[in-house]
């Protein structure tokens, strides 16, 4: 199958090993990755912050390119939800009401494209080390991803999973809402870090990037020790 | 900046900062959550609940003009007055006029979250009247001269330490730390005053429209008291409480004790249905009942937003809510604080003026996952931003998101971008965090990685 990759702008400037782990893992399963090389944003931050006009603009690239493809893997559940749940609200009663709907059953988050389209848990990664999860809010109730992460991290050799109690809490980051209300946002960040760390993990994994560069901004500010990794690269360590 | 925000702002540094706020209410609302997932567990499907829950206030929104008729001509043939308010000044008139009447000295209240909307209290007490709340935690917080903290929980900001405080000083009691104590002075304190009030005055949790009955459910029996002993009796309540059959209850009571307060069914529940019938030996002579518009109406007209008005007011979309569990309830500034709060202030009280708690929200859909009466919240934070930007946009945000979709747009302008990040990089280093950052408002508590050595886009070029 080919797979049409959309990354993220957050991840193609800061985040790029774990576009990298993608291609890797998704190549090593014999797929052939496209990768729409002009493509930049998903259009979200606009959309969140109410100007669904300039959002408009940004999306529809996006929609134009991506919508003939087989299958859209997405390297994050915000973007994700912003492809899969927001186009077709984004673009409702325009003349893209129709693609964006057909994009929209096309879209898979990485995690859930391995477990539900591919049927694969088990990618004979190592990672011996103690980690938690931090559900990304996007993935968990705008795609109902929950237990797809667990599997796939369940098969991974060495590693131990704990549950933190805070696990389905919102990380504070929420695009813009972080650097319009960093008071609230960084409070929130503290209390996950706090019962991230009440486990005892060596990582916090996510399948989101966002939500980890608030998590580990903190954390490197605190001098904590506790490190953030997304999924993709655990699962494609050796 | 509007003075809404500019308060909102200072009230939030001051509270996410106050760890002992966060710890008190982490931990109140933990046992919550343990409580309510238990009895959630008790019904055969909470999900198939919530779903007829939703459908039922949709028939009662969708048709309230045959509703409210039906409830109003049923509660008038028992002898109620039915009054209509379309504004909070009509009903403060409405229940002022009453009470005058009446002669009234002292009033008794029940909790009604309907009466801090229109600032009944403070209409009543200006007018002369004594006003005393019969609710424990409204009495607490009445006491204290501040609003509710919480729709249900009022005064669950407040230890039992500080409450004994409170009671010392305004009641003279000796200092206690247990509940129970705390609880029997509050009582003394307020059988007096069921006893010498001439009019009871409450809220409703629903209006049966088959019946015509006001549904009240509580766990003090003090809604009874103040229902029983008055000789009027006074129910305020907004339009929207309506549910069709009086079968609906068997649903809605245990929901809304359920994801109110974790229990399986509130202690009271008290159908009310006229004043004293002949024959009968206790209730009100008179019983009024003032339904209240207050611009519901307006919410009302909105196809894409009516759904808010399936509000139950369980109070379960701020205990799960991490912006209210660290702000608080007060700082909202507004009667309904939390999720639904940010979702109907602007409808009730103006967009311009209360846009900022639509913004004020990392939109992780909590809310709308524990709503019981399936209201979309968090979608509609994002329909009331939308809606604010398309009224009047903050022309500097304005200029920004028009810049982001051109950069965004432009493949060679987003490469450019790239380079001067690295380019300023190192530079930005030397003052993260400081006032002179441009960034601040993320560095100032958060570290920001760096531009990749190699992006992904740069990694694919390489490759092919």
């Amino acid at each position: 199958m080919t797979v049409t990759l959309f990354i993220p702008c957050f991840v193609d400037l800061m985040y790029p090993k774990v576009g990298i782990s993608i291609v890797e893992i998704i190549e090593r399963l014999g797929h052939r990755i496209d990768y729409p090389e002009d493509l930049t944003c998903c259009g979200q931050p606009a959309f969140n912050s109410g100007f669904w006009d300039e959002a408009r603009k940004v999306a529809l690239p996006v929609l134009e390119r991506l919508k003939n493809s087989d299958a859209v893997v997405i390297a994050s559940g915000s973007c994700g939800a912003m492809l899969k749940v927001f186009y077709p609200e984004l673009f409702a009663n325009t003349p893209q009401a129709d693609a964006a709907k057909e994009l929209s059953a096309k879209c898979y988050e990485f995690s859930d494209f391995l477990v539900t389209k591919l049927g694969v848990t088990d990618l004979g990664a190592t990672f011996p080390h103690k980690v938690t999860i931090h559900d990304g809010c996007h993935g968990l109730r705008e795609l109902g991803l929950k237990k797809g992460a667990r599997d796939l991290l369940g098969k991974v050799r060495g590693l131990e999973l704990v549950e933190m109690k805070e696990a389905e809490t919102c990380c504070g980051f929420g695009g813009t809402f972080a650097a319009k209300f960093p008071m609230i946002s960084t409070a929130m960040g503290e209390v996950k870090c706090a019962s991230a760390a009440d486990t005892g993990a060596d990582y916090i994994v996510s399948n989101d990037s966002s939500c980890l560069m608030q998590v580990q901004g903190l954390l490197s500010k605190q001098g904590s020790g506790l490190k953030t990794i997304h999924l993709a690269e655990i699962l494609n360590s050796k | 900046m509007t003075t809404e925000v500019q308060e909102f702002k200072t009230q939030a540094t001051k509270v996410v900062g106050d760890l002992r706020h966060r710890k008190l209410i982490q931990t109140a609302l933990g046992k919550y959550e343990v409580a309510r997932d238990k009895r959630k567990g008790a019904f055969q499907s909470w999900s198939e609940a919530r779903q007829v829950a939703a459908e039922t206030k949709w028939d009662a929104i969708n048709h309230l003009d045959e509703h409210l008729v039906s409830f109003a001509d049923k509660l008038e043939a028992r002898g109620t007055k039915v009054h209509w308010a379309t504004t909070a000044a009509q009903a403060r008139d409405i229940i002022l006029g009453i009470i005058q009447a009446k002669n009234a000295k002292c009033i008794i209240k029940s909790k009604a979250m309907t009466a801090e909307e229109i600032h009944l209290n403070a209409a009543m007490e200006k007018a002369g009247f004594e006003v005393v709340e019969s609710d424990l935690g409204e009495y607490i917080v009445q006491l204290r001269q501040e609003p509710p903290y919480h729709i249900v929980f009022p005064a669950m900001h407040l230890t039992r330490h500080d409450i004994s405080d409170l009671f010392e000083k305004h009641l003279g009691s000796a200092k206690t730390d247990s509940p129970e104590e705390l609880t029997m002075i509050a009582r003394r304190a307020l059988r007096e005053k069921y006893i010498t009030a001439d009019v009871g005055i409450t809220g409703a949790n629903f209006a049966i429209a088959e019946t015509g009955m006001v549904s009240i459910t509580e766990n003090e029996g003090n809604a009874r008291l103040t229902s029983a002993l008055p000789k009027t009796m006074i129910s305020l309540l907004g339009i929207e409480k309506v549910l069709p059959r009086m079968a609906d209850l068997a649903l809605f009571l245990p929901m809304l004790a359920t994801a109110g307060a974790g229990q399986p069914l509130t202690c009271y529940n008290t159908l009310y249905g006229g004043p004293r019938q002949p024959g009968e030996s206790d209730g009100p002579e008179e019983y009024h009942v003032v339904l209240l518009d207050n611009r519901r109406t307006e919410l009302l007209a909105d196809p894409e937003q009516r759904d808010a008005l399936h509000c139950i007011r369980c109070g379960a979309c701020l205990n799960v809510c991490p912006i209210f569990k660290n702000v608080g309830g007060h700082t909202y500034g507004t009667t309904y604080s939390g999720p639904i709060g940010s979702v109907i202030t602007p409808h009730l009280r103006g967009l311009q003026n209360w846009k900022h708690l639509s913004y004020s929200s990392s939109l992780c859909g909590a809310c709308t996952e524990a709503c019981p009466v399936k209201i979309n919240l968090h979608h509609h934070l994002l329909q009331n931003r939308r809606n604010s930007v398309q009224k009047e946009a903050d022309p500097q945000e304005k200029l920004i998101f028009k810049l982001f979709a051109w950069a965004m747009n432009s493949p060679g302008l987003y490469g450019a971008g790239k380079s001067v990040a690295r380019w300023f990089g190192p530079l930005h280093r030397l003052v993260m965090g400081t006032f002179l950052d441009p960034a601040k408002a993320w560095t100032k508590t958060r570290d920001l990685p760096p531009i990749a050595e190699t992006t992904f886009k740069e990694y694919w070029k390489n490759r092919q």
